[in-house]
């Protein structure tokens, strides 16, 4: 696509163990446009953060790239060198891990850490730094006297808003979050996720948000990427997903999993079963397992992504040679 | 709502509720032996649960939701104030006996289901010892009966298969399904689950949720939720507690609360919570989320400093429950009661703490 702001192709990600390799994220395609808020979504051990992690080249062993690309402003960041990487991390790209308080030193102040991050990816002086730590913190809310606090001095959604502060210091282009509201409780979340949203559309960064909760991004996001064991399920604009029912079973599943706060109480079935070993993915759809609308080609024959309307789903339900074959199927599925 | 007499022989039969506090406080001192600072992570609780009750225990981190189940479940002392289990002073059971019954009738279901058991052992280690301890008449055999009996009513089939895998080889689901399984070996009455399903994924809380439900059916037993999560609150409880600061803050039917929130905290909670069927909308929001901290506080509303209907009163009074519509009461100066609640409010009520309705 022209003027994308990161390209991913084909990107698999592999674990390597002494029981064979395990295929954590499966040849995913990515488009992501400056400026754009996209939400990726799926349970855990879907390869998630795996994928993140592969895209901002932070994966260590026993991870490791197995193919693929990853263009990010014109560049091939899987053959970049450490050094080079040093220029655009940080400034270009950052990443906002999911727990502050693992990510954060807790022997050092807030204010020693930004400044460790600025005098590794940039060269600013003393007064430059303090100023725009200062800065960074007060757009996220937080008061500057806090540059001397310790992590543990802070709340949890203080700790978590300090961490985007500091993937801000640079201004980058690109932010990604895993799971930055999980551990937070929904007051906290709701005004992290509002912020964050106000954030970008002032400073016009695109972002990737990685979370297992569908209903945290519906709100924010413009597009959402569906994972399911390692691979795309379905990814649209986030309008098309909720105005009509997602399209991919597993999607549907997790839209149907939420309890209501409005409207009449139903019984939620949640999706049954639990994914699966990706040292041993089923044949055929990887979902069939658990999937309410199985057809029997589904366990021979690995769904491709299919174009729908104006998203792509992972499923044989879309692939027409097969529901001609049964149309009575189609007519069952599709609304 | 029922009462069922299944008081094992031990406490007074029926009449009594399952349950009762009566200005339940827990304090924390701070700092050195010297500082004076006091933590008040509950404050005056004044609460009832029936049998055959699920309630929801709602607010956020700091609260005091946490404190209130450990004050239950006798991981804490009391500052203050009373517990009363089917008419029996909880402070009161000094033997061995008695207190192991108490933590048999009144289990605990822990939030973490990766931490809260032992990696070393089976899944069935934590039940047979529970049966052990807690059910000593029971053999070898029976034990082992049992365990498979429990098993089989959190859903986790085959029982046999599954009493023999390791926690590891579990899911998050399934682990917390063995915490209510353990729960369960104790024969209670009043599970008190503290957050059991905010560590799960979203696909997987389902569930859970109906799990707690099925129990209540089933086995007959009451259970305390503690979530910050109205939505799933509303799915499985039949009240609603708001706390607030170590304040309880509104109390109600499920739906009575949610339609008709009466504390602006309620209504701050309930704005937030996230619907995936919403409108795709990006309100400013000014409140943080912030923790209320709740050291040495002084005389008045602890929600004054977010609240955005806060008049003078609310920094001079603390408000106490009063009741806002049927069975239905918040501690609120600014919060109007229904109509009809409002014209036999403002007649004397009868003196004493305001208890809050059965």
């Amino acid at each position: 696509m022209p003027g994308a702001l990161l390209e991913v192709r084909d990107l698999s990600v592999d674990y390597i163990t002494d029981a064979g390799n395990v295929r954590a994220v499966d040849q995913v395609d990515l488009d992501l446009q400056p400026g754009e808020f996209l939400g990726v979504v799926g349970e855990s051990g879907c390869g998630k953060s795996t994928m993140v992690f592969a895209i901002a080249q932070l994966l260590f062993p026993p991870a490791e790239i197995a193919g693929g690309s990853v263009t990010f402003k014109g560049q091939d960041m899987v053959r970049l060198g450490d050094t080079e990487l040093r220029h655009i991390r940080w400034r270009d790209y950052s990443v906002v891990m999911q727990s502050a308080m693992n990510a954060l030193n807790p022997m050092k102040s807030i204010e020693a850490q930004f400044r460790d991050t600025m005098r590794a990816h940039g060269d600013m002086g003393t007064e430059e730094i303090r100023e725009r730590s200062a800065e960074v913190l007060r757009i996220v809310g937080i008061d500057p006297v806090h540059l001397r606090s310790y992590p543990h001095q802070l709340s949890g959604g203080m700790r978590q808003r300090a961490m985007i502060a500091m993937a801000l210091l640079f201004t980058p282009e690109l932010v990604m979050m895993d799971e930055p509201t999980s551990a937070l409780d929904v007051v906290a979340q709701r005004s992290l996720m509002s912020q964050v949203k106000q954030l970008q559309e002032r400073l016009g960064f695109a972002v990737i948000f990685v979370t297992h909760d569908m209903s945290v991004v519906a709100r924010y996001s413009d597009r959402l990427l569906v994972m399911y064991a390692g691979q795309v399920a379905e990814v649209g604009p986030t309008r098309a997903m909720f105005e009509s029912p997602p399209l991919h079973p597993y999607s549907r599943g997790l839209l149907d999993a939420f309890p209501s706060i409005h409207g009449p109480r139903r019984e939620l079935i949640g999706i049954p079963g639990s994914p699966p070993d990706l040292g041993r993915p089923p044949s055929g759809c990887r979902f069939q397992p658990r999937c309410p609308v199985a057809m029997p080609p589904c366990s021979s024959v690995p769904p491709r992504l299919y174009p729908v309307r104006r998203s792509q789903v992972r499923c044989l339900l879309y692939d027409e040679a097969i529901t001609e074959a049964a149309p009575e199927r189609q007519a069952a599925v599709k609304p | 709502m029922t009462t069922v007499d299944t008081t094992d022989g031990r406490g007074p039969a029926g009449g009594a509720p399952l349950l009762r506090t009566v200005e339940l406080t827990r304090h924390f001192r701070l700092g050195g032996l010297l500082s004076n600072r006091v933590l008040h992570a509950v404050d005056d609780l004044t609460i009832t649960i029936a049998d055959r009750e699920i309630v929801a225990l709602v607010g956020e981190s700091g609260s005091g939701k946490s404190t209130v189940a450990r004050l239950l479940a006798r991981l804490y002392r009391p500052t203050r104030g009373t517990i009363h289990y089917r008419g029996r002073s909880v402070e009161s059971l000094r033997s061995r006996a008695d207190i192991l019954w108490y933590r048999g009738q009144v289990p605990m279901v822990f939030q973490d289901p990766y931490s809260s058991m032992n990696p070393v052992f089976r899944v069935s280690h934590g039940v047979s010892r529970n049966l052990r301890l807690h059910r000593r008449e029971l053999g070898r055999a029976a034990r082992h009966d049992e365990a498979e009996r429990v098993f089989e009513a959190v859903g986790l089939t085959p029982a046999a298969e599954m009493l023999s895998k390791f926690p590891y080889e579990m899911s998050g689901g399934q682990r917390q399904r063995v915490g209510f399984a353990q729960a369960l070996a104790l024969r209670p009455r009043l599970i008190l689950a503290d957050e059991p399903v905010s560590m799960l994924d979203v696909s997987i809380r389902a569930g859970v949720l109906n799990l707690m439900a099925d129990l209540r059916q089933r086995e007959e037993v009451s259970i305390l939720y503690i979530t910050h999560d109205l939505a799933s609150a509303r799915y499985v409880a039949d009240r609603i507690l708001v706390m607030y600061a170590g304040h309880l803050v509104e109390t109600g039917p499920t739906e009575v609360v949610l339609s008709q929130p009466k504390h602006p905290y309620t209504q701050l909670l309930l704005s937030a919570v996230p619907d995936p069927r919403e409108e795709v909308s990006v309100e400013a929001t000014t409140d943080l989320g912030e923790p209320p901290r709740v050291i040495n506080p002084t005389e008045g509303c602890r929600f004054r400093f977010r609240c955005p209907l806060a008049i003078d009163e609310c920094s001079r009074v603390t408000p106490r429950l009063r009741p806002m519509g049927p069975e239905h009461q918040a501690a609120c100066h600014v919060a109007t009661p229904d109509p009809a609640t409002a014209a036999t409010a403002s007649q004397p009520i009868a003196p004493g703490p305001p208890a809050e309705s059965v």
